[in-house]
């Protein structure tokens, strides 16, 4: 059992967790995930790390209650206890020096988005950081990302704050020349960077978090393809490069238990 | 000699009713059922059948045991060898091993061996079961990994032999495929539990959720105090047709189908979380028990018809004949010399197609079995739901990719002195489908127990 030692909302439905998990916490890098079970009869639910403290012996989660499972763990408090967590899986993100980043990190994403802009940044780069959200009220973590990064661009789907949308990345990727751009986040979102990012050349890493039941390689619910072969993204990413990726086919493989969701959600209510 | 009573038949759920639940098919021996057939061994002065078990199992004695009603000392008998007779009581294919050479198969049916282990095992875990005494303790710390029949079975036996045993388990459950990948109508996962329950009770400590290669690497074990490593990570990683449209969706790997219904309980959706599709008609690609596994579960998740497409013949289908004949009974139903060339999907990205080709035999192959060659011009198209794609699975690859100086193949499988277990790295064991490739549950087992006496011997040897 692995205690829930820290709670916090960051907004009505992102919730961020500090989790007692010692062995996890040496190892854990950016770009890790771990998988989390709440109860005997849970789902194996996989989130990316946003932090890990390996003095303390926890590592830090950030979700947005957005179904069943997620709803359930939002609801534990601190103090209480997730049935099984294991990891840190995946492989971590290549920290190195590129030179100028561009990092593009959206909703609840925005946690293993820092995550990676600290490492960047002690790795010596010099970081351009973008946070998105639909809308003002889901935008998350704005001052640490502006602390961490050496200038922070906020863009918001409806523009109400910051940026609209993420079309001011054409202009910004023209006027300066970035060698290495890295997006967290929604799967659109880290398409639509890819596809501006492509034909100018610079390389381009995105971080995919399709269905996942085992998260180590056993299943294949999450393979991807990536330059025409199938990659698994547990074991072979989660990052690949963005420019190779068939997003379409992702985004239509992340809908598939759609239905099944909405289903299990519903019942949830009914008894909450 | 007066000719011999036929082999005791094993009461079963009828077909029509076990297709619509997941309780388990073959109900096992009565008492009576039991000594009945055990009266039919001949206990040969020089018996045949020891030669075909991978763990030592004194057959004779335990049956003889059975005769007499002494069922205590049977399952201890057992046990002597066998961590884990309910399991293997269930799913080894005794027909290949120890009753391939039973004599009275020469002339009729052999002793249901593997029944009367079941028999036994059954009837010790009803009445609840007692560890035995602790043996003296060696001084030696051995880590194993994996908690599949190869590591479970190394480590009870490294805990009989008195060292402290500790199993690092990737999944948040023991049991490795018993668990998530034979269904529970074959081998309840209750059985499992209490078998990996009473590896407990022989003092091996159980990390869960601690997947080697990530959590900790072989050599971080070595730098946590541990003499020996002992590797059983199994064939997790499913294999895949790569043909064109295999990741639309509702295709599926045996291995996620399978781990979705057993070891997620997908079956009992929405009370379990874990949902699964499965659609009306469904086609199972493969013909191994992994395959009838899957066909039977569709069957059972609510699918009208399901097929078994595999290129070769009948005779060529590499699973039990027994697990065939369930699944025919069942109402599976099978295309032969009949292989997918291509996935064909919806708007919405779901297949709904597979493009298959005719096959016919040619010259055999390096596997001794005839070649299917495709027959030109033969192609058609089915209309399907949902497919599962079950032609074998290769050895995780997490460890081999994280442990400098561990020699391995090109199939990925580590590379081991066949004797021992013992791999290029000193102190370091393997045993099982990481070794071998996909193979059965009792040859891990036989694996694993070699290697547990190997790793006893390295350590003793060093402490000396």
């Amino acid at each position: 059992m692995y205690r829930i030692v820290k709670k916090r909302a960051l907004t009505s439905n992102i919730k961020m967790f500090e989790i007692e998990a010692p062995a996890v916490a040496t190892k854990a890098r950016p770009g890790n995930f771990v998988i989390l079970r709440l109860h005997e009869k849970g789902e194996r639910i996989p989130i990316t790390l946003s932090d890990a403290d390996p003095e303390g012996g926890t590592i830090s989660i950030i979700f947005a209650e957005v179904g069943k499972s997620s709803a359930q763990l939002g609801a534990l408090e601190e103090g209480d206890r997730v049935l099984n967590l294991a990891g840190p899986l995946g492989n971590p993100a290549r920290i190195e020096k590129y030179g100028r980043v561009l990092g593009v990190g959206g909703g609840v994403f925005v946690g293993a988005f820092l995550y990676q802009i600290r490492a960047l940044k002690e790795a010596g780069n010099r970081i351009t950081a973008v946070v998105g959200a639909r809308s003002p009220e889901h935008l998350i973590l704005v001052d640490e990302v502006r602390a961490a990064a050496d200038e922070t661009y906020i863009a918001t789907d409806d523009g109400e704050v910051g940026q609209a949308g993420l079309w001011f990345l054409e202009g910004l990727l023209q006027e300066r020349r970035f060698d290495h751009v890295f997006t967290l986040g929604p799967t659109s979102m880290q398409r639509d960077v890819s596809e501006m990012t492509g034909p100018l050349g610079i390389p381009t890493t995105v971080n995919l978090f399709p269905i996942m039941v085992d998260g180590m390689g056993m299943c294949g619910a999450c393979r991807v393809t990536v330059g025409g072969e199938t990659k698994f993204a547990c074991v072979d990413g989660p990052d690949f490069d963005g420019h190779r990726v068939d997003f379409e086919e992702l985004i239509s493989r992340m809908r598939v238990y759609n239905p099944q969701e909405k289903l299990a959600m519903v019942l949830y209510d009914k008894v909450m | 000699m007066a000719a011999r009573a036929p082999q005791v038949k094993m009461p079963k759920q009828p077909a029509e009713e076990r297709i619509h639940n997941f309780e388990e098919v073959a109900r096992g021996y009565t008492e009576q059922l039991a000594i009945e057939e055990a009266l039919r061994c001949l206990t040969c002065p020089n018996p045949q059948c020891l030669k075909g078990c991978p763990v030592d199992i004194d057959i004779p004695a335990f049956i003889a045991l059975i005769k007499e009603k002494r069922f205590d000392e049977a399952i201890k008998k057992i046990k002597e060898k066998n961590a884990l007779p309910a399991i293997c009581g269930r799913v080894c294919p005794q027909e290949s091993q120890c009753q391939k050479f039973c004599v009275l198969g020469i002339r009729g049916d052999p002793v249901a061996i593997g029944r009367l282990e079941r028999f036994v095992a059954d009837w010790e875990l009803e009445k609840g079961v007692e560890a035995p005494p602790s043996p003296a303790p060696k001084g030696g710390r051995v880590a194993v990994v994996g908690a599949g029949p190869a590591g479970l079975t190394a480590a009870a036996e490294l805990a009989r032999l008195g060292h402290r045993v500790e199993i690092f388990e990737a999944l948040h459950t023991a049991g490795g495929v018993l668990m998530y990948g034979i269904p529970q109508f074959r081998l309840p996962k209750e059985i499992v539990q209490a078998e990996v329950d009473y590896v407990g009770k022989l003092g091996v400590a159980m990390h869960l959720d601690s997947m080697v290669g990530r959590i900790h690497t072989i050599s971080d074990l070595f730098d946590l105090g541990f003499d020996a490593a002992f590797i059983g990570s199994g064939a997790g990683l499913p294999q895949f047709l790569h043909l064109p449209g295999e990741n639309l969706n509702g295709i599926y790997s045996a291995n996620e189908f399978l781990i979705r219904t057993n070891l997620m309980k997908a079956y009992r959706f929405p009370e379990y979380d874990t949902p699964i599709n499965v659609g009306n008609v469904v086609a199972v690609i493969g013909g191994g028990n992994v395959a009838m596994d899957s066909a039977r579960s569709a069957l059972r998740l609510g699918a009208s018809e399901v097929y078994i497409v595999y290129r070769r013949g009948m005779e060529e289908l590499p699973a039990r004949v027994e697990e065939v004949e369930n699944a025919e009974e069942e109402g599976v139903r099978f295309m032969f010399l009949t292989n997918p060339i291509r996935f064909i999907g919806d708007e919405h990205n779901r297949v709904t197609q597979i493009e298959c080709i005719r096959m016919e035999l040619g010259e055999p192959d390096e596997s001794g079995r005839r070649r299917p060659i495709p027959v030109e011009g033969s192609e058609f198209k089915m209309d399907v739901d949902t497919v599962v794609v079950a032609i074998g699975q290769s050895p995780n690859p997490i460890i081999q990719r994280t442990t400098p100086g561990l020699e391995t193949t090109r199939w990925n499988t580590i590379v081991v002195d066949e004797e021992t277990g013992r791999t290029s790295i000193e102190g370091v064991y393997a045993g099982g489908d990481i070794v071998s490739g996909a193979a059965t549950v009792i040859s891990a087992m036989g694996a694993g127990k070699r290697a547990a006496v190997a790793i006893h011997e390295h350590i003793m040897g060093k402490k000396r």
